[in-house]
């Protein structure tokens, strides 16, 4: 059961803005995760802003910069753009969700500024001694946050060098996109930067030009299953981004990855280098170093692939 | 006259042991069937439960006075008082109803309740742990010996983790009260023994409770009883005057209102040059919750001359465990078949050869030898089999196999059969339909006896008003009603032989019911229409109650599994490619319907097998995935082929009905938990069969191979 709020739907930036000034108040696109963040009372805001209404945030508009997607935008419909499919990592990771009721509604500010999906967070708890933390992060573990960036697209956006614009009441920002999150210092600490009233317009991806890109999710059985490890990788003339994801509490890059392939033609044994320098400094916790060899796998499989590579 | 009922001859059946779809099928599909959950009554109110954050506590201070004024709350019933003791956490404290879902819910948080935390444990893996119970050791014959004496012989550990029912359908209740009587609608595996138990929580006789469950979403052994929270929800309804709904939450339905004890084991055994087993020597030990675990039947099915088993049982701070499908077999079964199939690689032996070297010590040899040359055949084992550890691809298979046996006879259960002059035939049982096919297999009997299509016939199940019936446990449903249900049909069918034996020019005893007749046998062309049969009752519709006889139920059936698995030993993630499952069941009511039980069987045994179990934070014992999020089921896309090959045909036609809601769920662990070892070379010891653990058995192994 959810706590009881008020619903607005402005149509215009500044009337969301007018909207969310107020304490309480919390913008929602998709509600894929909100709603069940709602119900489990992690979060009771006493009013939700649907974005969706916004034309801002429901464009996707291309240009000499490049491709602009607004942060409503749906999964399936970002898949389906015509402009958006060279960029192959991206749209892997949509289709990797591969739940229709999630990726017809959910959206993609919604995606990367959901929250942890640690079930201890969930269950509104903080893991103690003994805690069962089998997936939990392997990197950027040693403060408090143990859980891991859940965004699937995060990675592929960031690999890609993509930027967030930022709207406020106060007018706008533009951050590269890993610039949204931070790891919390301290416990209850929110791990996204954006300041309160402030909304996630759009996505800005930079001309794909001559790029390969892969994203490799591990995912266990049921195709509900979060990823137990991911990367996306994405291969240019001169070098390589390598990200992993579902590994540390913010979207992890692997710079030794990325060493491992500069100025290399990639075949298996770099792909394989590359895989395991991306977890040599990797600090598994209890009950969770399954997560280093999963790692490996998926950064060697999205390089290959990212090449065009068979495994 | 009064013939003994038989059943017909399989040759001579139209509708038993045909491909039949589901009665419910069609309103099921729409929507139109009603489930608890769906129900409601004038003037309803919901029910909602605070309970327990802690896994064991002393309550210090209870207030609910806030929770009673909260708007929309039209009564309050606490459960517990200052000074008593939650034993686990989501513990019932007190129980409001409210004139709204949202109402009581709120009303529920507003409970207010200090607690002084206790010392708890959930840890179930620990045979050390406190308050474990060491169990009498079974022996026979002289194991160690034996063991010490062996060519080949193996030190293995197993187990598999508590895992929950999950309903789809919540446990749960909708009760109404008119003056002193109430009527409960219960989402319940027990609509004959529930009344009782409403009546002795109510203090009220049972003669005035009744008991509806129309439909039914799943139960698995979870819903026998009336449940606490159905005698409170009652106290409710009687408080506030009114009728009140109470469903368990998706978090209370996964943290309470269900476990299958947990299973962890330690084999030691042993097998000579031929691959006959010499010796068993075997603990285990684990835990449902509070009340610990019973004792696994282990070695299961094999019986050696020379064995050990000592069985720990461990109480943990968590509900207290509930029948789980085939209680205590699939714990059984994976400990035995996975340690038989090392052995079989210890011996370099292909494991078909080996279970077949050893069935002579099973209870039903030929049965089981039967089974195994059909899966042989359905899976191409022969043709696909390679030694354990053959594989180097990093993406692996490999083939497993099982077997399992289950009672099934048939319970108690009375039907009436309802004549009308008009020609209209209805059954009436005070039963359950789980979602096995109960209501369908009654049609089916009921059509077949009196020669009439299965549309042409009415199933009333679910209401405690009718004759009573056994409970759904212990797959003895189908042999129960299918049984009661022929024997009042046929009794029916008699009284109206009778009637128009003279009309027809021959004795009653060589009449029959076919084809929407009433004919003489061997003599089709002298026959009546069934109405105009029908119509010779006279005004008053014909009713015959008949129980249940013993010969048209029989008990003891075998199976065997086979899995074909593929894993990637890059990722530890395992892909079910396929699964055969052989079974016997006696006669076969309804070969869609049975088809279906078994295909149920392997999907959730790959469950279990895969990815359920419950998680409990270790530090304050609540549950971490008490949801569907990370408690995962299979999806559609996680099964692979499934192939279920019921034995019909003599001699299992000649053995009357016999159950099967069991049996297809016991060997799916061990079979696939075999097929991943023979894919990877390794065992992994317990399930579920998660990547994590997966990567650990392979990276032990390649510790071991690098010193």
């Amino acid at each position: 059961m959810m706590p009881p709020f008020e619903y607005a739907s402005p149509a215009t930036q500044a009337d969301a803005f007018r909207l969310l000034a107020d304490a309480g108040a919390m913008p929602l696109a998709g509600g894929t995760d909100l709603l069940s963040l709602m119900k489990d009372r992690i979060v009771e805001p006493r009013r939700l802003v649907n974005v969706k209404g916004i034309p801002e945030l429901r464009a996707i508009r291309t240009g000499s910069d490049g491709v602009r997607i607004g942060a409503a935008v749906t999964l399936d419909e970002i898949a389906a753009h015509p402009q958006v499919r060279p960029y192959r990592a991206v749209v892997d990771a949509i289709l990797g969700i591969a739940i229709p009721q999630v990726t017809s509604q959910a959206t993609v500010g919604g995606n990367l500024l959901q929250r942890p999906r640690c079930w201890y967070f969930r269950n509104g708890m903080i893991p103690g001694a003994d805690a069962d933390l089998r997936y939990h992060a392997i990197f950027g573990n040693t403060g408090p946050a143990k859980y891991v960036h859940a965004s699937g697209l995060a990675p592929a956006l960031i690999a890609f060098g993509a930027s967030a614009l930022i709207a406020g009441p106060k007018g706008e920002r533009t951050i590269r996109v890993d610039q949204l999150w931070r790891t919390p210092a301290a416990t209850g600490e929110d791990e996204r930067t954006l300041q309160p009233g402030e909304i996630l317009r759009e996505i800005l991806l930079p001309p794909h030009g001559e790029r390969g890109s892969a994203t490799v999710e591990i995912r266990p059985q049921g195709n509900a299953a979060w990823p137990l490890a991911a990367a996306a990788v994405v291969l240019d003339p001169t070098g390589a981004s390598v990200i992993l994801g579902h590994v540390a509490p913010v979207p992890w890059r692997s710079a030794a990855a990325e060493r491992a392939i500069a100025g290399k033609t990639i075949d298996v044994a770099v792909a394989a280098a590359a895989g395991a320098a991306a977890v040599a400094d990797a600090k598994p916790l209890s009950g969770n170093a399954y997560k280093v060899r999963l790692a490996a796998a998926a950064v060697r499989r999205a390089v290959l692939a990212a090449a065009g590579k068979e495994l | 006259m009064a013939t003994n009922p038989t059943w017909p001859e399989p040759a001579k059946s139209s509708l038993l042991g045909k491909r039949i779809s589901r009665l419910d099928g069609p309103a099921k599909t729409r929507g139109e069937a009603k489930y608890t959950y769906d129900r409601k009554r004038p003037g309803m109110l919901w029910g909602a439960v605070a309970r327990s954050p802690h896994a064991r506590a002393r309550i210090t201070a209870l207030d609910f006075g806030t929770a009673a004024k909260m708007p929309g709350v039209r009564a309050v019933h606490a459960v517990k008082k200052v000074g008593d003791e939650v034993k686990w956490a989501l513990d019932e404290i007190v129980y409001v109803a409210a004139a709204t879902e949202a109402q009581a819910h709120d009303a529920a948080r507003a409970v207010k309740v200090s607690y002084e935390i206790l010392p708890a444990s959930v840890v179930d893996d620990d045979p050390k742990a406190a308050g474990a119970k060491e169990q009498n050791p079974a022996v026979q014959g002289d194991p160690d010996a034996r063991l010490a004496a062996s060519k080949v012989t193996i030190d293995g550990t197993y187990g598999l983790a508590v895992v929950a029912h999950l309903c789809l359908e919540a446990h749960g209740q909708l009760v109404e009260w008119d003056g002193d009587s109430l009527t409960a609608w219960c989402s319940t595996q027990s609509v004959s023994g529930l009344p009782g138990e409403f009546a002795e929580g109510l203090d009220v006789p049972a003669s005035k409770v009744r008991v509806i469950c129309e439909h039914m979403g799943g139960g698995f052994g979870s819903k026998f009883s009336v449940d606490a929270w159905g005698i409170a929800c009652a106290e409710l309804a009687r408080k506030a005057k009114a009728p009140v709904k109470l469903m368990l939450d998706r978090a209370a339905e996964v943290a309470v209102a269900g476990d299958r004890p947990s299973t962890y084991a330690t084999v030691k055994a042993g097998a000579d040059a031929d691959g006959r087993v010499t010796a068993w020597i075997s603990r285990s030990w684990g835990s449902g919750g509070l009340g610990g675990s019973g004792s696994p039947p282990i070695p299961y099915v094999f019986n050696f001359p020379d064995r050990r088993h000592q069985h720990v049982s461990i109480p943990t701070n968590t509900a207290s465990s509930r029948a789980w499908r085939a209680p205590n077999h699939p714990q059984a079964c994976l400990v035995t078949m996975a340690a038989m199939e090392d052995l079989a690689a210890a011996a370099g032996m292909d494991p078909l050869d080996f279970f077949l070297k050893n069935l002579d010590r099973t209870a039903r040899e030929a049965t089981y030898r039967e089974q195994f040359r059909i899966g042989a055949e359905l899976m191409e084992w022969k043709k696909k089999w390679r030694p354990r550890g053959s594989a180097k691809s990093p993406v692996r298979r490999g083939l497993g196999l099982s077997l399992h046996t289950w009672g099934g006879r048939g319970h108690k259960s009375n039907c009436d059969v309802v004549v009308n002059p008009d020609g209209s035939v209805e059954a009436r049982i005070a039963s359950q339909d789980l979602g096995t096919g109960t209501r369908t297999v009654i049609g089916v009997v009921l059509a077949e006896t009196f020669g009439l299509p299965l549309s042409a016939v009415k199933v009333s199940i679910g209401d405690s008003s009718f004759p009573t019936s056994g409970a759904s446990g212990g797959s003895t449903t189908v042999g129960g009603v299918s049984g009661s249900t022929r024997a009042a049909a046929v009794k029916a069918l008699d009284a109206i032989f009778e009637k128009v034996a003279a009309e027809l020019g021959a004795s009653p005893d060589a009449l029959e019911a076919a084809d929407g007749t009433i004919r003489v046998k061997g003599n089709p062309a002298k026959s009546m229409p069934w109405k105009k049969a029908a119509a010779r009752i006279g005004a008053a519709p014909l009713t015959v109650r008949a129980e249940r006889p013993d010969h048209l139920t029989d008990s003891g059936v075998g199976g065997i599994q086979m899995a074909e698995v593929e894993v990637d030993v890059d990722t530890g993630i395992v892909r079910m490619v396929k699964m055969v499952a052989v079974q016997d069941c006696g006669r076969i009511v309804d070969l869609k319907t049975a088809e279906s039980q078994v295909y149920g069987g392997m999907i959730m045994g790959i469950g279990y097998a895969l990815t359920e179990e419950k998680v409990y934070d270790r530090a304050t014992g609540r549950p971490l995935n008490a949801n569907m999020e990370f408690y995962r089921v299979p999806t559609i896309g996680d099964v692979g082929e499934l192939v279920a090959h019921l034995q019909t045909g003599p001699p299992h036609d000649a053995r009357g009905v016999i159950g099967l809601g069991e049996p297809p769920v016991i060997s799916p662990g061990a079979a696939i938990s075999n097929a991943v070892a023979n894919a990877i070379g390794v065992r992994v010891p317990e399930l579920p069969l998660t990547p994590d653990r997966v990567i650990a058995a392979l990276e032990a192994a390649e510790r071991k191979v690098r010193a």
